[in-house]
């Protein structure tokens, strides 16, 4: 594998810093060299939070460049369009068509973006996109928690490593009052995007 | 085996490798996780100190007793503790004392940017920088040495990009023995500095920096990686990581001992390349320096020196400078544009929502500024704010902050505004950790000059912003040992103010008639606001829903900037999985149509 970098982005409360630890450790479990960074912001919950993996045999920067993102894995619509100019052209979007509008559309000083104008903005880079309903899962599922193993699990085919490191790292991370629903939402996940025809 | 650490917990585990006995902290982006992780061996006494000036004096004993000990703080936090760091330079040390500074560039979560390596010039102590995770554990080893060897306290300076990053550390040491029974020698030209003491210990921090000097030439962390010789570069920290990205096949000169410098090691280098450049964050600390042994570099002329860097930027730098010449993936980037922010905001059920809410509306401070930010009225309160998660209160739809300088710095300026003679009232706002940190000598202050301010102090029993840690408070250790709380009524009036609130933060009536009561007081006047931080609930019940059919849009409970309150295609909702519920019910007070009740009194489902 030449490398693999990996913007994970969603709003801050929606377990975003654990995937992206559970993706670091399995990367490492499965021989590569891995660095990862959160960037937070001030406050625990609501603002943006943005996480970047980059796995490969040997990794410098902890930070990706902007326009050489290979998968965006957005936890909100929103964020994915914010973020969406961190793809390389041609790179793997995996969106939770799933919309948490911040306080100023609350208040009506802005708009929240439309599907279309979502779609148009990651378009320009990339027309592999892949909306998964992850909320929607996660809530089927009986815990809208579950939304971050769920996004794992939708990643977990594009990544070169086998499915029973990732399971091992789940076992590793979770408590085991909560392990098999997260898993349960990891294969569907894992299910759901394997199906998908992304070209 | 390889373990995937954070840059913080591997300067814990380097620092408990090491044989530390005592590590002392105060909490604060990007360091909390030092002491956190510390806290965690039986085997170290770990404390959170009241502040960071504490900490560094806990550490300068437990030096002089003669053990190893760890304090660590963020930037500005060694602004706190420079008096005793000073001190402790002077008079060295005993057992090994290492400071961790983690600095902050890109001012992330910190209310300036501010580069400490010149605290390491200033104090004349050696200061070691780790580039990633492995270097932070292996960096601690040779810290304690450095420190026990040449009778230093060891500054090491990390950045929030390696302090909050996770790379692979092998972990090839063992817990080394604290070193025998702790003892105090008596020495005082060594530890009473009197002037006349302190003058003879001035001179050997002078011969201490030519020795380290001398030492740093074959210190194996100050690593010659020989590529092309057309490009030299000098680097240290994360910068190193972005800069063998953009050049790769340059030479480099990798410090991890930034102060002071190998000025032969340099000389050699620079005379084997073409082009010396330093790559370095912030200011231009290694090339000043460097410039100064007479060596031509250059550096800043191309890099920024202000905010955090990255592989991009340094290659744009590294384009402008000539040294780039492949075209940019991202020059293609376009930014979309118009997209609503989303600024961090107050919690779901945060205990300062309320207060902030009265605040607002007794100070008129809802017309205070137009979209442009031009002040449309008068508002008829000052509001002296602090640091914390309540600062997020001077965000639209609150707007109940005036000021935000550097902990506890509201109680003063308070002061200040009244003496200056300023016809509105002056409110001081403070958290209960803020306020113990660096409060309290504020209302010593305002009692003894009879100021009229009133201070409120926000108590939420934790030190929200940082994740969560005890404080003197709290009843609580650092290590999770019951201990004794200070308390915060008790404190205010021993200090001697006689008009002491404590109002429940989540009713709304009283916070109301204690802020109007305090405006009126002709003397000084603390509330004390007492809610649980919501993060902190363990269960939640009876999440608020809003009835469609009594809702008349009126948009009162928007006003609290509460984020489980949305609106989408015109109907105000509430996000059920995100409301705080029975814990808060601050909308539900609010609404003027009694259209806001728990979720099963009105039966409808989620609006969305």
């Amino acid at each position: 594998m030449n490398r693999q970098d990996l913007l994970m982005v969603g709003v801050g409360g929606q377990g975003i810093i654990l995937a992206s630890d559970i993706l670091g450790e399995a990367a490492l479990a499965a021989g590569y060299d891995v660095k990862k960074t959160d960037t937070l912001g001030m406050a625990q919950r609501g603002g943006s939070v943005v996480s970047h993996v980059r796995i490969a045999n040997q990794v410098w920067s902890p930070l990706i460049k902007e326009g050489e993102v290979d998968i965006l894995v957005a936890f909100e619509k929103l964020e994915a369009a914010r973020w969406g100019y961190y793809l390389r052209p041609g790179g793997l979007a995996i969106v939770n068509n799933h919309a948490m509008p911040p306080l100023s559309v609350s208040l009506g000083t802005h708009q929240y973006p439309s599907d279309e104008e979502i779609d148009d903005i990651l378009k320009r880079r990339t027309s592999r996109i892949y909306f998964a309903d992850g909320t929607m899962r996660a809530r089927e599922l009986g815990d809208v928690r579950t939304l971050n193993m769920f996004m794992l699990g939708c990643v977990s085919p594009f990544v070169p490593i086998d499915v029973d490191i990732w399971k091992d790292c789940l076992s590793q991370r979770l408590p085991p009052n909560i392990l098999q629903v997260n898993i349960t939402a990891f294969d569907q996940g894992r299910k759901e995007a394997s199906n998908v025809n992304l070209g | 085996m390889k373990k995937l650490l954070s840059g913080n917990e591997a300067l814990a585990l380097g620092a408990y490798h090491a044989g530390i006995s005592v590590a002392a902290a105060y909490p604060g982006t990007p360091s909390t996780e030092i002491l956190e992780s510390i806290a965690q061996f039986d085997d170290v006494y770990a404390e959170w100190s009241t502040n960071e000036k504490v900490a560094m004096e806990v550490g300068l004993g437990a030096a002089y007793a003669g053990v190893r000990v760890l304090v660590s703080l963020k930037q500005v936090g060694l602004n706190v503790a420079s008096d005793p760091f000073m001190a402790a330079s002077i008079t060295g040390i005993d057992g090994g004392m290492v400071v961790v500074c983690a600095d902050d560039p890109g001012a992330h979560s910190t209310q300036n940017e501010q580069d400490n390596r010149h605290y390491a010039k200033l104090a004349k102590v050696p200061m070691l920088e780790p580039g990633d995770s492995q270097e932070a554990y292996d960096l601690m080893a040779c810290a304690f040495d450095i420190s026990e060897e040449f009778d230093t306290p060891v500054l090491v300076r990390t950045t929030t990009r390696i302090s909050h990053s996770k790379s692979l550390v092998e972990v090839n040491r063992d817990r080394k023995a604290p070193a025998g029974e702790p003892t105090f020698k008596h020495d005082l030209q060594k530890y009473v500095m009197l002037p006349g003491h302190a003058r003879l210990r001035r001179p050997l921090m002078e011969e201490r920096l030519v020795k380290l000097a001398d030492y740093a030439e074959t210190f194996p962390h100050n690593k010659v990686v020989w590529g092309d010789t057309h490009l030299g570069v000098v680097t240290s920290g994360v910068a190193y990581q972005y800069a063998r990205e953009v050049f790769p096949k340059a030479s480099f000169l990798k410090l991890g001992m930034t102060y002071p410098l190998p000025q032969n090691l340099l000389r050699q280098f620079a005379d084997k390349v073409d082009r010396v450049i330093v790559v370095e964050e912030l200011d231009p600390f290694l090339e000043e320096n460097i410039r100064a042994m007479g060596i031509k570099v250059t550096g800043k002329e191309f890099i920024p020196r202000v905010g955090e860097l990255n592989s991009g930027i340094v290659e744009e730098a590294g384009r402008r400078a000539g040294l780039v010449t492949e075209p940019s993936l991202s020059q293609e980037t376009e930014l979309p544009q118009g997209l609503p922010g989303r600024p961090p905001l107050l919690c779901p059920g945060c205990p300062h929502t309320g207060m902030f809410f009265v605040l607002n509306t007794v100070g008129q401070r809802d017309k205070l500024l137009d979209s442009s930010g031009k002040a449309q009225k008068e508002s008829k309160l000052i509001i002296t704010g602090d640091i914390g998660c309540y600062t997020l209160a001077t965000y639209p739809p609150l707007r109940a902050m005036d000021t935000t300088a550097c902990m506890g710095a509201s109680i003063g300026q308070a002061l200040g505004m009244e003496k200056a003679g300023v016809g509105t009232k002056v409110i001081a706002v403070i958290g209960d950790s803020t306020f113990l940190h660096s409060g309290i000598t504020g209302v010593v202050d305002g009692v003894y000059n009879k100021a009229q301010i009133t201070i409120v102090i926000l108590d939420n029993s934790t030190t929200a912003m940082t994740g969560h840690q005890d404080h003197p408070g709290t009843g609580v250790s650092a290590q999770g040992k019951k201990t004794k709380a200070v308390e915060l009524e008790r404190l205010v009036r021993g200090i001697g103010v006689d008009d002491v609130k404590v109002v429940d933060a989540f009713d709304m009536k009283a916070l109301r008639a204690a802020v109007r009561s305090s405006l009126d007081s002709p003397e000084l006047s603390v509330i004390i606001v007492r809610g649980m931080c919501s993060v902190r609930l363990r269960t939640r019940s009876g999440p608020r829903t809003v009835d469609v059919d009594k809702c008349d849009d009126c948009g009162i409970c928007l006003k609290i900037g509460c984020p489980a309150i949305q609106k989408l295609n015109e109907q105000v909702y509430i996000d059920a999985t995100l409301c705080a519920g029975d814990a808060c019910t601050i909308c539900q007070q609010l609404c003027p149509k009694h259209a806001i009740g728990p979720l099963s009194s009105i039966g409808a489902e989620e609006s969305k």
